[in-house]
């Protein structure tokens, strides 16, 4: 379909122009605006933004095709996205999807004839303990059917407003199953800065190190180190950065800590504050997760009424911050941190070269802290009750928590904080996970584990991971599993540096093969170089890990790939006799010189 | 007979140009050299119709019909070392375009809607190969040792690689001979 045309863009752009100013780091804020309004970004609306902005147009053409939610072509009224997530695929989403299109006469990934829908996938929509799960326009539904797909469908064919379908459809649950110090009693708003004020900045930091917390991201970097870092760099001005891109395939709690503990994550942003002596902190909300971005922003104002943020906090003269909530568009890379950086200043999400690192040059290259949303969390608490008192839980290089999210084969999915050294065992003994064969602890960036070493404890010494826990049966075909996450990674590939962009794409081909039966004993090799290369010369920890699933299936699950094998040393990708169907059919041929072997 | 036996070598242009033959017949006075210490199977230049027992197998062009298939399958049977040669041979480059046209346009396109045309017909002669729904890179379809990129490689490219290779060395090119701005 041609795109529409709108001779009078510039007026229909005023209003979104007017609340976010000429500033270029509005960019992606307001490509997401016009999305939302006109359900694609037209022609004439880049051009109109690139005039406005005072950017090139190519700016705004390449950050609006870099982002999945942003569409450049009109991607219908009704845009729905089923998430793709593994844990998703094993409650049946490709089949539901496929239901869905045969209802709507959709073709997958393309628009309805009257512009009126579209539907196609996505990556995990972080809603795998209540899936299956999908996005209507950036808005999460759960907990899918066939009923209620009957439904949506009928929705949409009457063209009844996202805002006025039933609630229950968009119905998102906390299933908080296990807390511990972290998601335990409520602390009051205020009473963490109160105890940092107290005590001074120095001394805060000093607590902090006692405390031992390391980032929950993934990497557990030393989160007193980073503050102290970015503390002792000159710069104009010194940034709090939260990553709330929760993109890890199976991760989740980062959703609910927004949902039900902003206020503890908003306090330790503040406490960062004081001690980095920042005015300015960010918020970077996953797209996936637009639909608490009222909420925070109610809770944001609240505590600005309260003196808790804005001028002069708590009464202390001089100590300004503000927190602002930038939405991000649908990219896994901005995850990363230096990618998340430039994400915020309104760009393309492509990691930057480290170092220099953030802490020295981050955000328009001023010194910038970006920590994950549960270590803010941690972070409020030690300031509250004392580095000592966090030190006491978990294992020597472990301190504190850590709040998993655990889905796929288990009775009781959902989150689960335990303090770190937990086995598990213990924890597929609380969640009911029965007659269980695999484990991916981390997402598909972190490790596969088998039932053998269920003994093996979560902790930065042992298993490190930013939350992710999903479990697989006896009988789930891992091989699958790993096609999933190898697909993931080639959509989520930015593009920027060779051996991760084509690393990606020919692991995806080489699973796929092998999945379809094709594969060979040369093909595996052909992955364990592949993969050697990727963690060896990508340019960030995506293709540094990308071939982390795949390695782990080699290296563990041999039963999952070997009998899929065919025993011989070369196997055509293809099936050189159906790929001559076509032409046979074309010319009416059925001679033996129109067939091969 | 104490000469030492030479190696044998065949070459075939599948869907391609014959642009990387040239381009091996592009290292001139070097060819005497390169005949005293190789001798030809199957080639354009030797006419020999199907490929024996050979040590080394050069394929320029991809996989565009059944009869590519089966050329490409003969040459793996017989050939120690298979090297593709050139960007066709390795993601199937130019004739490649056509995999974004269904064959059925294609067909329509050529046989039956172009002006001038007399009786018009969708050949079907079992003469003519039948085409795939795509063109392919050769190493979908059999085992590839080696690939040479270029379109066309240079001819110093090409006899850095035989010569390598016939020596019995590991072929290693330099970063000039692998860029193409």
């Amino acid at each position: 379909m041609e795109p529409c045309e709108f001779p009078d863009i510039e007026q229909q752009l005023a209003p979104i122009f007017e609340r976010h100013g000429r500033e270029s780091s509005r960019l992606l804020q307001i490509l997401l605006d016009v999305q939302e309004a006109f359900h694609f970004i037209p022609p004439e609306a880049v051009t109109c933004i690139a005039g406005h902005l005072g950017l090139p147009r190519v700016s705004v053409e390449g950050a609006a095709g870099f982002y999945s939610f942003l569409s450049l072509k009109p991607a219908g009224e009704y845009r729905i996205l089923f998430s793709d997530n593994v844990t998703d695929q094993m409650l049946g989403n490709p089949e539901l999807m496929q239901y869905f299109c045969n209802k709507l006469w959709l073709e997958p990934g393309k628009v309805s004839e009257d512009n009126l829908v579209s539907a196609d996938r996505t990556s995990c929509t972080g809603m795998c303990d209540q899936g299956p799960a999908a996005l209507v326009n950036g808005w999460p539904l759960t907990n899918l059917d066939q009923d209620r797909l009957d439904l949506i469908a009928e929705l949409i064919r009457s063209k009844e407003p996202i805002s006025r379908w039933p609630p229950i459809l968009f119905e998102v649950k906390d299933n908080i199953r296990r807390a511990d110090v972290l998601l335990g009693d409520a602390l009051e708003p205020g009473v963490a800065i109160k105890a940092a004020l107290e005590r001074g900045a120095d001394a805060t930091l000093r607590e902090m190190e006692t405390s031992g917390l390391r980032g929950r991201g993934g990497a557990g970097f030393s989160t007193a180190r980073k503050w102290s870092g970015c503390r002792a760099s000159p710069g104009l001005a010194h940034y709090i950065v939260c990553n709330a891109d929760e993109g890890e395939p199976g991760t989740f709690k980062d959703r609910v800590l927004l949902n039900s503990y902003a206020d503890l994550v908003f306090e330790g942003m503040t406490i960062g504050a004081k001690v980095m002596g920042s005015a300015k902190g960010f918020l970077y909300l996953r797209g996936e997760y637009r639909y608490l971005l009222e909420r925070l922003e109610s809770i944001l104002a609240r505590r600005r009424a309260t003196g808790l943020l804005g001028r002069d906090i708590l009464g202390v003269t001089g100590f300004d911050f503000d927190i602002e909530v930038h939405l991000g568009a649908g990219a896994y890379i901005c995850g990363e941190e230096s990618a998340l950086i430039e994400s915020l200043e309104g760009k393309r999400g492509r990691p930057r070269n480290r170092p220099p690192f953030p802490a020295a040059h981050g955000y328009f290259h001023q010194p910038t802290v970006v920590n994950n949303v549960e270590t803010f969390a941690c972070a409020a608490r030690i300031a509250a009750q004392g580095g000592k008192w966090f030190a006491a839980m978990g294992t020597r290089q472990s301190s504190g928590s850590k709040i998993l999210s655990i889905s796929g084969d288990c009775a009781r999915p959902g989150i689960y904080e335990y303090p770190f050294g937990v086995s598990v065992k213990e924890i597929l003994d609380d969640c009911g996970g029965e007659d269980v064969y695999a484990v991916q602890i981390g997402g598909p960036s972190g490790i596969l584990i088998s039932w053998k070493e269920f003994g093996r404890c979560i902790s930065f010494e042992d298993l490190p991971t930013a939350g992710a826990f999903t479990i697989f049966k006896r009988g789930r075909d891992i091989l699958q599993v790993v096609r999933n996450y190898a697909h993931f990674f080639a959509h989520e590939s930015c593009g920027f540096c060779t051996p991760c962009r084509v690393g990606t794409q020919l692991q995806k081909k080489i699973v796929d093969k092998m999945a379809n039966g094709n594969g060979t004993s040369s093909n595996l090799e052909e992955l364990k170089h592949l993969g050697h290369i990727m963690r060896t010369m990508s340019h960030c920890g995506l293709g540094h890990t990308a071939a982390n699933p795949v390695l782990d299936m080699l290296d563990k699950f041999p039963g999952a790939y070997e009998k899929k094998l065919k025993n011989l040393a070369f196997e055509p990708a293809f099936d050189l006799d159906s790929a001559l169907e076509t032409a046979r059919k074309i010319s009416g041929r059925d001679d033996p010189w129109a067939h091969l072997p | 007979m104490d000469e030492k036996k030479k190696i044998r070598v065949a070459t075939c242009s599948l869907a391609g140009c014959f642009g990387c033959h040239m381009s091996l017949l592009d290292i001139d006075e070097k060819l005497f050299d390169l005949l005293g210490m190789i001798e030809f199977d199957r080639t354009p230049f030797t006419d020999i119709k199907h490929c024996g027992s050979c040590d080394i197998g050069i394929v320029e062009g991809g996989v565009s019909n059944a009869e590519n298939a089966r050329v490409l399958k003969e040459f793996r049977d017989n050939c120690k070392v298979l090297v593709a040669i050139g960007a066709c041979a390795i993601d199937g480059n130019v004739p490649a375009l056509r995999n974004n046209i269904d064959l059925w346009d294609c067909f329509r396109e050529v046989y039956l809607y172009e002006g001038g045309l007399e009786g018009n017909q969708i050949p079907n002669d079992p003469e003519l190969p039948l085409p795939f729904d795509k063109v392919y890179p050769i190493y979908e379809v059999v085992k590839v040792d080696y690939f040479l990129p270029g379109c066309p490689p240079s001819a110093d490219t090409i006899w850095k690689f035989l010569t390598d290779l016939i020596e019995g060395r590991e072929p290693k090119l330099s970063y000039e001979m692998l860029r193409y701005d």
